[in-house]
């Protein structure tokens, strides 16, 4: 398991050594060491008592993990049991309620589209070359909600390079799962399903951009887009489309879902800014949740010395 | 009826005190107060079309108790919203009053209740006469304020604001039926003018 250092991620970003030694450890506990997903984590875990204050002592030392702002994490409760994902309903609570439908393995990635790696993998064959790690990122919703969540995942960017996209393709395309039986509430007509979400290339390609198969260390829960999902850290949270079932490149900008349901309301691009409102609400300030009084929005999330360079001479309040 | 009316202010207390509100508990007390204060709008409005399609006369006395917890469960709701979601900040209270189209009509809705509250007593309804009910109307305008808030506020699923537009179109479509099955009996009825002018009746 290697720990890439990118100049553009702060340190902090990065797993802290001691956690990362740590996990190895409990990794080694488990007679499995080296590099893989921890998505063998919890299935050892489950059926393994012994292993539990190994699990534990590796939980403790997430409290001391910060954000590259030194922000406390939020919890693995507050992360696991709030959040939304429509495929299972639109409260907030739903997810964790409902997605116990959802069969993410064994699960299949399909590339398609502008790129030589055209075809159809299964995620383990997919994940396997990746260079894994921890990652702590701010997560903020368009409904002016946040959290501190420390993902485990890969650089999308080493997926783009093994596919080798052609000259034309300009943007990356992502499709989530559409399944009536494993995710139920695509009976309803919230949303136009299956959930697509899109980047410009040179977005998908920044270094802060992950594809993610865990948290907290552990197995990515159903709820929280199991087995594979998106994060852009600087976007508005509907942009990490979760359970990805395909990846396209294409010449010409994908519509995503919400563009595509409200487009007065929800644009391609969703930089966190709060300069610029949702029409029915402010995006000056935002709950991070566990914390009583609303603090001020950053500009791109906290990330704009990494990546306010994408978007030079671009009017945001147009590319919403 | 107090003990009904109760229930889930009491039910909101226990869960807070023990913890179990979840992960956003300010969001969740402000929105079952706004939900239980729209449940309670929509029950007080049920009291007359319940009364004549049943003949059931007594129901009559709880509709002021139900009216006075929709205004009781609607103030709770301003507060938490002022206070614990917005921390009193004015400058934002203020910039919602005045920019946010669903936080406009809501403030309308629950301003216009605050007349009906206070003139709810026995002594104001015989004070204010017929001019009681004409005032006591307000209460279709600020539930309908209260369902196009509701409506405005959710992202996208639309489901139980439509739920409650229903309610309210089949409330006043009866109100207006009484209305206007009434009118043409007006004049020459003096038992039925007798009962609009009853306060009680509206
Ligand atoms: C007739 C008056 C009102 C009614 C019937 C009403 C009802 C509601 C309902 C049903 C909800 C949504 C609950 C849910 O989603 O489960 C809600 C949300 C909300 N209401 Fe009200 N409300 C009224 C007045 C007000 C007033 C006066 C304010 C503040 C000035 C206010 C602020 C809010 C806020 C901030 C939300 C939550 C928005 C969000 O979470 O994004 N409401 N209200």
């Amino acid at each position: 398991m290697l720990i890439k250092r990118s100049e553009d991620i702060p340190s902090s970003d990065i797993t802290p050594e001691s956690t990362y030694l740590n996990r190895r450890k409990f990794i080694a506990g488990f007679g499995l060491g080296g590099a893989l997903g921890s998505s063998m984590i919890r299935s050892q875990f489950d059926s393994a008592k012994v292993l539990e204050d190994e699990f534990s002592r590796t939980q403790k030392d997430w409290s001391r993990v910060r954000s590259d702002l030194d922000e406390e994490l939020n919890s693995y409760e507050d992360v696991t049991t709030y959040n939304n994902f429509y495929e299972f309903g639109t409260g907030k609570d739903d997810p964790a309620k409902n997605s116990h439908t959802l069969k993410p393995h064994p699960w299949n990635i399909e590339v398609d589209g502008l790129c030589a790696k055209r075809g159809t993998y299964g995620l383990e064959e997919f994940i396997k070359p990746r260079n894994m790690e921890d990652r702590v990122y701010r997560l903020r919703c368009v409904e002016a909600w946040s959290m501190v969540i420390p993902w485990y995942g890969f650089s999308l960017k080493e997926v783009i390079d093994w596919a080798e996209p052609l000259g034309s393709a300009r943007y990356i395309e992502f499709t989530s799962l559409y399944n009536l039986e494993q995710m139920p509430m695509q009976r309803s007509f919230v949303l136009e399903w299956p959930y697509v979400e899109g980047l410009r290339l040179d977005e998908a390609r920044h270094p802060l951009t992950i594809l993610v198969t865990g948290v907290y260390g552990r197995e990515l829960p159903n709820q929280n887009g199991a087995p594979l999902r998106l994060i852009v850290p600087w976007k508005y949270g509907f942009k990490g489309i979760k359970s990805i079932v395909k990846i396209r490149f294409t010449e010409t900008q994908p519509l995503n879902t919400w563009q595509q349901s409200t487009p007065r309301e929800y644009g391609f691009y969703a930089n966190v800014n709060p300069g610029v409102d949702h029409p029915r609400w402010s995006q000056a300030r935002e709950r991070r949740l566990g914390e009583l009084r609303k603090r001020p929005t950053l500009m791109f999330n906290g990330y704009g010395e990494q990546v306010a360079n994408l978007y030079s001479g671009m009017d945001l309040r147009l590319n919403f | 009826m107090w003990l009904g009316g109760l229930t889930p202010a009491t039910w909101l207390a226990w869960r807070f005190v023990t913890g179990r509100l979840g992960a956003n508990p300010i969001e969740e007390i402000l929105h079952r107060l706004g939900g239980t204060a729209l449940i309670f709008l929509l029950a007080t409005l049920s009291v007359t079309p319940i009364r004549s399609l049943t003949g059931w006369n007594s129901i009559i006395q709880v509709r002021r108790t139900l009216g006075l917890f929709s205004f009781f469960y609607l103030t709770m709701h301003f507060l938490v919203y002022a206070i614990l979601d917005q921390t009193l900040d004015w400058e934002f209270i203020i910039e919602d009053l005045t920019e946010r189209r669903y936080i406009i009509v809501g403030f309308t809705g629950w301003v216009l209740l605050i007349p009906l509250a206070v003139t709810s007593t026995k002594k104001w309804i015989r004070k204010l006469g017929k001019r009681w009910q004409r005032l006591h109307r307000l209460v279709y305008i600020s539930t309908a304020l209260g369902v196009a808030h509701f409506y405005w506020q959710v992202k996208a699923d639309t489901y139980w604001p439509l739920v409650a537009t229903a309610v309210l179109v089949a409330l006043m479509l009866f109100r207006f039926q009484i209305w206007i099955n009434r009118r043409p009996l007006d004049p020459g009825s003096k038992q039925l003018k007798q009962s609009v002018n009853s306060p009680k009746d509206l």
